[in-house]
């Protein structure tokens, strides 16, 4: 009987060997006359047992990891198949506390199937959202969406079925549903392994959103940092056009686009001058991407996350997803842990978990050992929180409420020895970088607050050129055009707030000078 | 990485036309000359601007927005160096500095044998995985400075 060994094909476990060991699993297996088929699927998510491979027994899956080339020979001892005896076994996935701890909702699939087999899809659940969502019709579909709770992943936290609503209601020759895939904020990518681990997930969601709101078309922008995202998409794009769950058939059809290392691509006005084939330039609002989007048509364009969350929605009901959360923050968010944390990974909870028990429990700290000492949430634009805030609850409200936000759901820890005002001037440098230049706060004060920043690194009046960012930091947030100005002052003032100490220390490298 | 083809305007003119009738076919076009001549040339700005009925002026705004376009083809290899908040928070920082310091290199320069460009990317979601970069489209974490040696000197030769 042949064995199946699963070995992740996500771009994060390619990047630490994956390919080598899966390689190294053939061969041995060819070497010893074992029947061994090798699975590619996506990453579980314990990125610090990555590249971790699951074998296939009578009592379900054994994971090891890390594994190097190096280990896979003494896999296969006396020529059997992987026994738990190996010392990089770990046991049944699902009974690492990581794993067990998650109610894992959008995540169900990933790690675990083959994600171009449309076979492995349907046999974990898949398209049973969109058939219900048939069976209900369009309108009750949209409604189970509100029902839900389900809100905007990508952090601005917009309820997913109001917005649907609204496209739902115009009368026009055609709509479109975009999927924001330009996964852009440092700490996070929960996007990047959807689409790499259960792209069938996606296409599912955009065709059930194309269903609800009467759109025939759907574009996935995917970051052009994510060239393996882009070609399972791509992949799984034929592979479903070829089963007719795409195209004419279907009523639907989805494009893959690639963008091009613009970080405000990510904000939704900007994607879609981008897909238009323009200058990714961020759009007043009104006109809401609802009435007049791509193409000046009605569009609906979500976050992925928001999307794949549909398809669970609907196959099992809103009620069952919404009982899930606290406060307005319904359902499940993936936490993305990473940066110095010793267990960094995708952990997909119920909202409501505390910052602490985020970092210090599933986490499990710092990566160095050293006392984590900041943790930014919500990607380049959230703020940097101490320790003396870890009570916070992960919820829109309650991040909103500390002056934070929790964006896209990544949390980046750093230990004690970083330096607050660099991580400071970093974020208006970062500013400055991506800024698409159309409002004058973001492109101007982004520089200017960079090299105000510098004075103040250099001990050059400290007081009054902190007061000058201080200034500078309300004219960002009130009078940009969009969250990348408007937003850049949550790393920057909570910095300055938090780790006052760290912009008033004496530099000796400064004085050195 | 494939060599950049030398500049051939039949060509250029084909994978402009494979693009007709696409919707807002701009990015696709350029992303397809740009992995066919290892850029956008400016002698291609002016053929993209008569195929969708643009100016060669909102043509080359587009190309000289995006980070990705690039006016001159890169070194052979090309090394992205991610400087984003979780490799930041690894001490990737450092790590890059090393490289660029030893090679004689700032940010987006190539070296003097055409071998090997170095850029900075923000964030190609190996965060996990800190420190982490990515070498001609390959994605490699938890980056070491022996193991970021090992691969410059690679692709250095």
């Amino acid at each position: 009987m042949t064995t199946r060994i699963f070995v992740p094909r996500d771009a994060a476990a390619r990047a630490v060997g994956a390919d080598p060991v899966a390689a190294a699993i053939v061969d041995e297996a060819r070497r010893l006359g074992l029947a061994v088929d090798v699975v590619r699927t996506g990453s579980r998510g314990l990125f610090w047992l990555e590249p971790m491979i699951e074998v296939e027994t009578p009592g379900g899956r054994i994971g090891f990891g890390p594994m190097t080339a190096k280990d896979v020979p003494g896999l296969f001892a006396n020529g059997q198949l992987p026994s738990a005896a190996h010392p990089l076994c770990v046991g049944r996935p699902e009974d690492i506390p990581f794993l067990k701890r998650q109610t894992r909702i959008t995540f169900a699939r990933c790690g675990i199937v083959d994600p171009l087999s449309l076979a492995d899809y349907r046999a974990h659940g898949g398209y049973r959202g969109l058939e219900r969502a048939k069976s209900l019709g369009a309108a009750a579909t949209v409604e189970e969406v509100t029902k839900s709770g389900l809100r905007g992943r990508g952090g601005a936290g917009f309820p997913t079925g109001i917005k649907w609503k609204t496209v739902a209601d115009t009368t026009a020759d055609r709509k479109y549903i975009v999927c924001n895939a330009d996964e852009g904020d440092s700490g996070t990518y929960a996007d990047r392994m959807i689409m790499e681990g259960d792209p069938f997930l996606l296409i599912e969601g955009m065709t059930i959103a194309g269903f609800a709101v009467g759109a025939t078309k759907g574009y996935v922008y995917i970051r052009s940092e994510y060239p393996d995202a882009i070609r399972v998409m791509e992949r799984a794009v034929v592979l479903a056009e070829a089963e007719g769950l795409l195209g004419a058939e279907a009523k639907f059809d989805i494009e893959i686009r690639v963008g091009a290392g613009a970080y405000v691509c990510g904000e939704e006005t900007s994607l879609l001058e981008s897909l238009e084939g323009k200058r990714g330039q961020v759009r007043a609002k009104p006109p809401l991407p609802a009435h007049k989007g791509l193409f000046g048509r009605p569009t609906v364009i979500n976050n992925l996350i928001s999307l794949a969350t549909v398809p669970a929605i609907l196959a099992d009901g809103a009620k069952h997803y919404a009982d899930l959360g606290m406060g307005r923050s319904r359902g499940t968010m993936p936490i993305q842990l990473a940066g110095n944390v010793k267990h960094g990974g995708l952990f997909e909870a119920a909202f409501g978990l505390t910052l602490g028990e985020i970092v210090d429990d599933i986490g499990g700290g710092t990566a160095s050992g050293r006392p984590a000492r900041a943790v930014q949430v919500g990607g380049p634009l959230g703020a940097y929180f101490p320790r003396a805030l870890f009570d916070t609850p992960f919820d829109y409200e309650a991040f909103t409420a500390r002056d934070g936000l929790i964006g896209h759901g990544g949390v980046v820890v750093f230990d004690d020895s970083v330096d607050m005002a660099k991580q400071a001037r970093f974020a208006l440098e970062f500013c400055a970088i991506e800024s698409c230049g159309k409002c004058t706060p973001c492109r101007i004060g982004s520089v200017r607050g960079t090299e105000t920043m510098d004075k103040i690194i250099a001990g050059d009046r400290a007081e009054a050129n902190l007061a000058l960012i201080t200034d500078l930091c309300q004219t960002l947030k009130f009078g940009s055009l969009c969250a990348l100005g408007g937003f850049t002052p949550y790393p920057v003032m909570s910095a300055i707030k938090h780790f006052p100490e760290d912009f008033t220390r004496p530099r000796l490298a400064a004085a050195a000078e | 990485m494939p060599k950049a083809a030398a500049w051939d305007e039949a060509e250029a003119r084909e994978i402009i036309r494979r693009h007709d009738g696409r919707e807002g076919s701009m990015l696709p076009i350029l992303h397809d000359l740009q992995a066919v001549f290892g850029c956008v040339p400016p002698a291609a700005v002016r053929l993209v601007a008569d195929a969708l009925n643009l100016t060669r002026a909102e043509v080359h705004g587009v190309v000289s927005f995006y980070h990705d376009f690039r006016e001159q083809p890169a070194g052979r290899h090309v090394l992205k160096l991610c400087r984003a908040e979780a490799c930041q928070s690894m001490d990737g920082e450092r790590l890059a500095r090393e490289v660029l310091d030893r090679l004689g290199l700032e940010w987006g320069d190539t070296t003097p044998d055409g071998h090997l460009t170095v850029e900075a990317t923000y964030c190609l979601g190996l965060c996990a995985c800190a420190p982490s970069a990515m070498l001609d489209g390959e994605p490699v974490a938890r980056l070491t400075p022996a193991s970021l040696q090992e691969i410059v000197r690679e692709a250095g030769r």
